[in-house]
C-alpha cells in the first residue's frame, strides 16, 4: 500500500516526496549499494511499520539510557583509576584530607570535585543505570501483560530476560566500583554470600579476591567486567533484541482494520525515526536534569571503605533490594554435620531464591504455551483483563517482589512509619507467602468483572444519564450504543478454549492409553484453571438477543437508534 | 487498502461485529492551515534555537563557575552541577521535544499498513536446507567415521582444561594463605595473647579503670594502627585492610551483674568490660548499633541483633550464630590486652567452618 | 495533698543532706531551688531524691536512677526538653523545652550533687571557634573518621539517624547544638551508649562536632539530598522522577495531536 504523499503538510511534501532527479542523496544512496549492496535490505526497512502506542516505548526508555550510560561512563573512565592502592588523599573536598583510602576512590572523588562537569556525569552514570534496570523491568510487565511474549516472539523473551539479569550485574559490579563505604559493604556483603556457597564457597571467595576478603584485585577484576566483558554482552543482545523485532515486526492493538496479518502505523522514515530519536534526546535530558539536581550516592559523605566502618541505612541499589529484603527476614538457619556448615540463611535468599524467580519469569511463556496448547502466532495485543489468570499471575508476582523490596527498607519503614523493625520483619516473614496468593485472587476477580462490565457495555451501550419514567412509573435510563469502531475494539479478541487432553491424546490408536496420561490430566487441570472463570465475548446470538428483547432498556449494536423501551 | 482486507474464518458467525477496517484519516490543523503549519514550524524551530541558547549557557557554566575546594553555591546547592545539568537537561530536552513536536504536527502521519508474514520459511526452503544439511553431513563422513568424530569432540573438550587451569592463580587456595601468628586466614585473627586493645582510628590503648559503665569502644588490636620510630605505619595497604575486616571489635561496659557469663567463659571480662567481634556472623557487615540499656547489639545491614551480656547470643533477625567473644584481660599498667585470639572464625559462615 | 507531701520531704531532705553542706551559699539556694523543681516535674518517676522507680514487674523501671549522671545529662535531657517525658517510655523524642535557663541549671545542680558525674561541658570543650583554619581543618578530618567509626552506624553517614530495635531510633543529628552533641556522647542519653573522657577525650569529640558542623555548612555539591537516607530513597525518586516523567513523554510522544473535522481541499 502506498500513501499519498500529496497530501502531507506542504512544509515537507517537496523534499520528501519528490526524489525525480538525481539528487545529492541518490549519488551516495548509489555509492553505498555498490559497495554494500544494502537496498534491498533498506527498502523493506525505511518504511518499515511501527506502531504508536506510549506503552511501546518503554523499551526504547531502557536502549536510550544505555546508550546514555555508555557516553556518560567513557567520560569517567577518562578519570577512574581502577587501583586499590592506598594513598593519602589531598585533593579539594578538606573532610577527608589526609584519610588514607584506595586510589579508586581518591579518583572518583577527583571526578567529583576536581572534574568540571564530574560529579554532574557521575550522577547521570548512576541515575541512567537506575532507569536502565527500572525501563527493562516495566518493559517487561508490559510484554507479559498484554501476551506480547507469545509465539514467534518467547526467543526475544529469553533474550530480554539475560539483559535484565546482565544489567543487574552491570549495576553490581559498578555500584562496587568507587570503594565507597557503602560500596565496600555491599562486597563484604556478597563475599558473605559466595562464602556461604556448598563445597565451593571460599574457593569462588579467594579466587575472586585474590585471597582473603577485600585483598587489592576486587577492583580492577570487577572494572574490567563492569566497562568491557557486561557491556559487550548487553550491546549483543540488544542487538539480536532489536534484530528480532524488526524482523517479527512490532505487535499492535487490535482495533478497525488492524489484524494478525498486518501492522498499521507509521513508516521508520520520517516519523519513527523523529519519534524515536526526540525520545533520545528527551531521555538523555531528563538524566542530565537529575544528574544536576539530584544527588545520588554522595560517596564524600560515606568516606572510603574501611571493614570496621558501617552506617545505618546501609541499602543496596533498588534492583538488589529485593534479595536483601529476602535476607532480612529470613530466620537464622543454619546446619552444621560432619565438620561442615550449611547456611540456609545465605543461601535459600541469595543463592536459591533470586535464581529461581528469574528462571520462572523466564519460562512463563513456555508455561503457558503448554498449558494452553497455544501453537498459533499471534501478532495482536491482549489486554489485561481479557487474560485473567496471567494477569494475576504475574500481579502476584509483583506482590512477591514489592514486599520482599519493602523487607529491604525495613529500617526505613520503622523509623518513617514510626514502627518497629522486629514487627515489620515478622509480618514480612508471612507476607510474602499470603501477599502473593491473596493479590492473586483480588486481581483475576477484578479482571473478570472488567470482562463482564466490556460485555454490559458491549450489550447495553453506554449510559447516558438521561433517565425517563415509563408510564406505569418504572424509572430506566437511555443506553446508547458505542461506535462500531469501539465495538469492534472491544470484541477483536480470541474465544478462550478450554483444552481437555482426553480422548485422542490419551489414547493412541491401537486403544493403549499414552504413556504421559498423568502429564496430560495435569495439563488439563492447569488449562481449566487458566481459562476457568474468564469470561467470553458476546456472539452474534448475544446481541441479537439483547437487541430485541423488549423488557430491558436496550439498544441494538451498530444502529445508532434511540427508542426508549 | 480495502476495509476488510481479511475475511473471517470459520469463527464468521460467532464474530459479533465486523471489522470496520481502517477509519478514514483525518487531518489536523497543520495540514489544512498554511498559517497553522507555519506557526508550529516557527515553534520547533524556537524549541531548537532555545536549545542552542541552553548550549552555550552550558559553556559559559562550565568556564565561570568554580569548584574545588571553594565551589560556587547556589541556593545551598554546588552551583556547578546544577547549571551543568540543567543547562545541559534543557539543551537535550529541546532538541527532544523539538523533533517530537516536529513528527506530531508537520511530518505526514497517515498510518499505513504492512503485512505480516508467518516467522516459518516456506516448506520447499526448509525441505532445501535439510538436503543440503544431510548432505553436507554426509560429504564430511562425520557419521559414518565415528573414530574421527569422537576424537575430535574429546579434543576439543579437552581444551577446556587449560582454559580453566588458566584461572587458578586468579588466588591462593584458603589453605595456603595461612598464618596464625600474622593473624592469615579464615579462622585466624591479629588477636594474640597480650595485643593491646586500641581505639579504632585514634590508635590509644584503653585504661580500664576510665571506661565508665555504658561506654562503647571501637577497637582494633594495637598492630594494625602502630607505628615504627619514625612515624610510619608498620601495616599498609591490604594488610590492614585484611587485619581489620576480620579483627574489628567492640568493647563495652557493663554492671558486672548484668552479664550472663557463658560456661567456661566467666574469666574472659574485666569488671564488666565485654569484647565481642565487630563483624556479623550473617554476612559480615561490621555492627555497633548497641543499645546501652538493653546491651542488644543490632546490624544495619540485616537486622541481626545480639545479646551483649549473654555471651553475644542471637536474639532476633537472620543470623545462626552468636558473635565470637574476644576473651580479655588487664597488663601491667592497667591496659586492656587480649587473652588470646578469638576461640572461633569470626564473620559469616563458610562451608568449611565446624560449627559443632 | 501531693503538694504537702512533696514539701515535706523536700524539707526532710534539706535537713538530712550532708552532702551540700560545704557548697557555698548561692549553690546550696540553687540546690534548693533545684530540689523543689524536681520534686515537682521529676520524682514521679525518678523518685523523690533521684533514686528511681522500678515498677511492678521485674526489671522495668519506670525512671533511672539519677545519682551520678551529672549535671551535663540533666542539662542535655531538659535543655533539649526531652525530660520530662510524656511518659514512661524508651525512647525521648526531642520537643518544646519547660524550663527556663535558670531553671535547668538549678535542676542540673541538684542531680549533680546526688552524686559525682559529669558536669556541664564549657564552650572551650565544644567550641570549634577558637580554632585556626588550619587546626580546623586537621580537626574535622581526624572528626569525619571518629564519626564514620563510632557514629555512623545508628546516626547514618549524613547524622539522619536510623532505625533501632523493637521500634527505637536513633536521632537525627541536623541542627542539634554543639554542646548538646557533646553532652550526649559525654552521658549517653537513653538508649545511647557513653562516650566518657575515658572512651573519647574531649578533644576527639569536639572533632566530631567539628565534621558535624563541617558536613552541615558545606554545599549539597550535587543538588538535592533527597532525604539523604542512601539508597532506599534513591531508588524511590529514581521510580518517581525518572520511570515517571519518561513514561509521561512517551504518553505524551504516543497521544494524537487535535484532528480537524475538515477535509483536505486540493489547490
Amino acid at each position: 500500500m502506498s500513501v499519498d504523499t500529496t497530501k502531507v503538510a506542504k512544509s515537507n511534501a517537496t523534499a520528501a516526496a519528490t526524489p525525480a532527479k538525481p539528487s545529492k542523496l541518490g549519488g551516495a544512496a548509489n555509492w553505498a549499494d555498490e559497495r554494500l549492496g544494502i537496498g534491498s535490505m533498506m527498502k523493506k526497512n525505511i518504511r518499515k511499520v511501527f506502531p504508536d502506542h506510549w506503552s511501546f516505548m518503554l523499551g526504547e526508555i531502557a536502549l536510550w539510557s544505555f546508550v546514555t550510560l555508555l557516553l556518560t561512563g567513557v567520560f569517567l573512565t577518562l578519570w577512574f583509576v581502577p587501583s586499590m592502592n592506598e594513598v593519602a588523599y589531598q585533593g579539594s573536598y578538606e573532610q577527608l584530607r589526609g584519610v588514607y583510602m584506595s586510589e579508586a576512590m581518591v579518583s572518583t572523588m577527583d571526578i567529583s570535585f576536581d572534574i568540571r562537569g564530574g560529579l554532574l556525569m557521575r550522577q547521570m552514570h548512576h541515575w541512567a543505570a537506575m532507569i536502565f534496570i527500572a525501563s527493562m523491568m516495566v518493559h517487561l510487565m508490559r510484554v507479559y501483560l498484554t501476551g506480547a511474549f507469545r509465539k514467534p516472539r518467547e526467543i526475544n523473551w529469553v533474550i530480554g530476560m539475560l539483559l535484565l539479569l546482565l544489567g543487574t550485574l552491570e549495576g553490581f559490579t559498578g555500584y562496587s566500583l568507587p570503594d565507597d563505604l557503602l560500596s565496600g559493604t555491599g562486597v563484604r556483603a556478597a563475599d558473605g554470600f559466595m562464602k556461604a556457597a556448598p563445597v565451593v564457597g571460599t574457593y569462588m571467595s579467594f579466587f575472586l579476591f585474590g585471597g582473603e576478603f577485600p585483598g587489592e584485585s576486587i577492583i580492577p577484576r570487577l572494572y574490567i567486567i563492569h566497562v568491557l566483558l557486561i557491556p559487550a554482552l548487553l550491546l549483543g543482545l540488544i542487538a539480536a533484541h532489536m534484530l528480532l523485532l524488526v524482523y517479527h515486526k512490532h505487535t499492535q492493538w487490535p482495533g478497525p482494520g488492524r489484524t494478525e496479518q498486518n501492522v498499521v502505523g507509521f513508516p521508520m522514515l520520517p516519523v519513527y525515526a523523529a519519534k524515536a530519536g526526540g525520545f533520545f534526546f528527551i531521555v538523555f535530558g531528563v538524566t542530565a536534569l537529575m544528574g544536576g539536581l539530584m544527588t545520588i550516592n554522595p560517596l564524600w559523605k560515606y568516606g572510603p571503605y574501611d571493614p570496621s566502618k558501617v552506617t545505618a541505612g546501609s541499602q543496596p541499589d533498588w534492583y538488589m533490594g529485593w534479595p536483601d529484603g529476602a535476607l532480612r527476614i529470613i530466620p537464622g538457619w543454619e546446619s552444621a554435620f560432619w565438620g561442615v556448615t550449611l547456611s540456609w540463611n545465605i543461601l535459600l535468599p541469595i543463592l536459591i531464591l533470586p535464581i529461581l524467580l528469574w528462571v520462572i519469569v523466564m519460562m512463563l511463556p513456555f508455561i503457558e504455551a503448554w498449558i494452553t496448547g497455544d501453537k498459533r502466532e499471534h501478532h495482536l495485543l491482549e489486554r489485561p483483563r481479557n487474560a485473567p489468570t496471567r494477569t494475576a499471575l504475574l500481579v502476584a508476582l509483583m506482590t512477591f517482589y514489592g514486599l520482599m523490596w519493602a523487607a529491604g527498607g525495613n529500617d526505613l519503614i520503622a523509623i518513617k512509619f514510626d514502627m518497629s523493625i522486629n514487627a515489620i520483619t515478622y509480618f514480612m516473614r508471612g507476607a510474602v507467602f499470603v501477599g502473593p496468593v491473596i493479590a492473586f485472587i483480588i486481581t483475576r476477580r477484578w479482571c473478570i468483572s472488567l470482562q463482564r462490565h466490556d460485555n454490559e457495555r458491549l450489550l447495553h451501550g453506554w449510559e447516558t444519564g438521561v433517565v425517563s419514567r415509563s408510564a406505569d412509573g418504572g424509572f430506566s435510563e437511555l443506553h446508547l450504543p458505542y461506535t462500531q469502531e469501539k465495538q469492534y475494539a472491544l470484541t477483536a479478541r480470541d474465544r478462550d478454549e478450554e483444552k481437555t487432553y482426553t480422548s485422542e491424546s490419551d489414547v493412541d490408536e491401537n486403544g493403549v492409553p499414552a504413556p504421559d496420561t498423568r502429564k496430560n490430566r495435569l495439563r488439563a487441570k492447569l488449562s481449566k484453571f487458566w481459562y476457568g472463570p474468564a469470561v467470553q465475548k458476546p456472539t452474534a446470538a448475544d446481541f441479537h438477543e439483547a437487541h430485541h428483547h423488549g423488557d430491558h432498556a436496550e439498544v441494538g449494536a451498530g444502529e445508532g437508534s434511540k427508542e426508549l423501551h | 487498502m480495502s476495509p476488510n482486507e481479511i475475511t473471517p474464518h470459520e469463527q464468521a458467525e460467532a464474530e459479533p461485529i465486523a471489522d470496520p477496517g481502517l477509519p478514514a484519516h483525518q487531518w489536523r490543523p497543520t495540514d489544512l492551515d498554511e498559517k497553522a503549519a507555519k506557526r508550529a514550524e516557527r515553534q520547533v524551530a524556537a524549541f531548537f534555537i532555545t536549545s542552542i541558547v541552553f548550549a552555550i549557557l552550558f559553556v559559559v557554566a562550565y568556564f565561570t563557575l568554580e569548584i574545588g575546594e571553594d565551589w560556587d553555591v547556589f541556593m545551598g546547592f554546588g552551583a556547578s552541577t546544577a547549571a551543568l545539568g540543567v543547562t545541559l537537561g534543557m539543551a537535550l530536552l529541546l532538541i527532544g521535544v523539538g523533533i517530537i513536536q516536529w513528527a506530531r504536527k508537520l511530518m505526514g502521519d497517515h498510518e499505513i499498513s504492512e503485512q505480516r508474514h508467518p516467522a516459518v520459511s516456506s516448506p520447499e526452503d526448509r525441505e532445501d536446507v535439510l538436503a543440503s544439511l544431510e548432505l553436507g553431513i554426509a560429504e564430511s563422513g562425520i557419521s559414518r567415521r565415528p573414530l574421527v568424530r569422537n576424537s575430535l569432540l574429546g579434543a576439543v573438550a579437552a581444551l577446556g582444561l587449560p582454559a580453566v587451569v588458566l584461572l587458578r592463580d586468579l588466588g591462593p587456595l584458603p589453605k595456603d594463605v595461612v598464618d596464625p601468628e600474622r593473624g592469615k586466614g579464615l579462622e585466624h585473627t591479629l588477636w594474640k595473647k597480650g595485643e593491646r586493645i586500641v581505639r579504632d582510628v585514634i590508635g590509644t590503648p584503653i585504661l580500664a579503670s576510665e571506661l565508665q559503665v555504658g561506654d562503647l569502644v571501637n577497637c582494633q588490636p594495637e598492630i594494625l594502627l602502630a607505628t615504627d620510630e619514625r612515624g610510619n605505619h608498620i601495616l599498609h595497604g591490604v594488610d590492614v585492610q585484611v587485619g581489620k575486616s576480620k579483627a574489628s571489635l567492640i568493647l563495652l561496659r557493663m554492671e558486672p551483674d548484668d552479664i550472663t557469663h557463658g560456661r567456661g567463659r566467666e574469666n574472659w571480662t574485666v569488671d564488666g568490660i565485654v569484647a565481642y567481634s565487630k563483624i556479623c556472623t550473617h554476612v559480615g557487615c561490621p555492627i555497633s548499633l548497641n543499645e546501652r540499656t538493653t546491651h542488644h547489639l543490632l546490624c544495619p545491614c540485616h537486622q541481626s541483633t545480639f545479646d551483649l551480656a549473654d555471651s553475644g547470643r542471637v536474639v532476633f533477625g537472620p543470623a545462626a550464630r552468636a558473635l565470637p567473644q574476644l576473651p580479655i584481660a588487664v597488663d601491667g599498667e592497667g591496659y586492656l590486652v587480649a587473652q588470646s585470639d578469638f576461640t572461633e572464625p569470626v564473620g559469616p559462615s563458610y562451608w568449611e567452618r565446624d560449627s559443632k | 495533698m501531693l503538694l504537702i507531701g512533696l514539701l515535706m520531704t523536700g524539707g526532710l531532705y534539706t535537713a538530712f543532706s550532708p552532702a551540700t553542706a560545704q557548697e557555698t551559699k548561692t549553690d546550696a539556694e540553687l540546690i534548693q531551688q533545684g530540689r523543689e523543681l524536681f520534686l515537682v516535674g521529676c520524682s514521679s518517676c525518678h523518685g523523690k531524691n533521684g533514686e528511681g522507680v522500678s515498677t511492678q514487674r521485674e526489671g522495668q523501671i519506670k525512671g533511672p536512677s539519677l545519682v551520678g549522671v551529672g549535671a551535663a545529662a540533666v542539662d542535655f535531657q531538659v535543655d533539649t526538653g526531652r525530660m520530662p517525658m510524656a511518659r514512661p517510655e524508651q525512647q525521648a523524642p526531642r520537643k518544646e523545652v519547660l524550663y527556663n535557663d535558670e531553671e535547668i541549671a538549678a535542676m542540673a545542680a541538684f542531680v549533680a550533687s546526688l552524686g559525682p558525674g559529669p558536669a556541664i561541658p564549657s564552650p572551650e570543650d565544644y567550641s570549634i571557634d577558637d580554632l585556626s583554619e588550619e587546626e580546623r581543618v586537621a580537626a574535622v578530618a581526624r572528626g569525619s573518621q571518629i564519626f564514620l567509626t563510632n557514629c555512623t552506624a545508628c546516626h547514618n553517614f549524613n547524622g539522619q539517624g536510623g532505625a533501632m530495635p523493637e521500634g527505637g531510633y536513633a536521632p537525627s543529628l541536623k541542627g542539634v547544638e554543639s554542646k548538646h552533641i557533646y553532652q550526649a556522647m559525654l552521658t549517653g542519653p537513653q538508649s545511647m551508649d557513653n562516650f566518657s573522657n575515658g572512651n573519647l577525650s574531649p578533644e576527639q569529640k569536639r572533632d566530631v562536632i567539628a565534621y558535624l558542623r563541617a558536613i552541615e555548612d558545606q554545599p549539597e555539591y550535587g543538588g538535592f539530598t533527597l532525604g539523604g537516607l542512601g539508597p532506599v530513597s534513591e531508588g524511590l525518586f529514581g521510580w518517581l522522577i525518572g520511570i515517571g516523567g519518561l513514561v509521561g513523554f512517551a504518553v505524551w510522544i504516543a497521544a494524537h495531536t487535535t484532528r480537524s473535522t475538515k477535509d483536505k481541499v486540493e489547490a
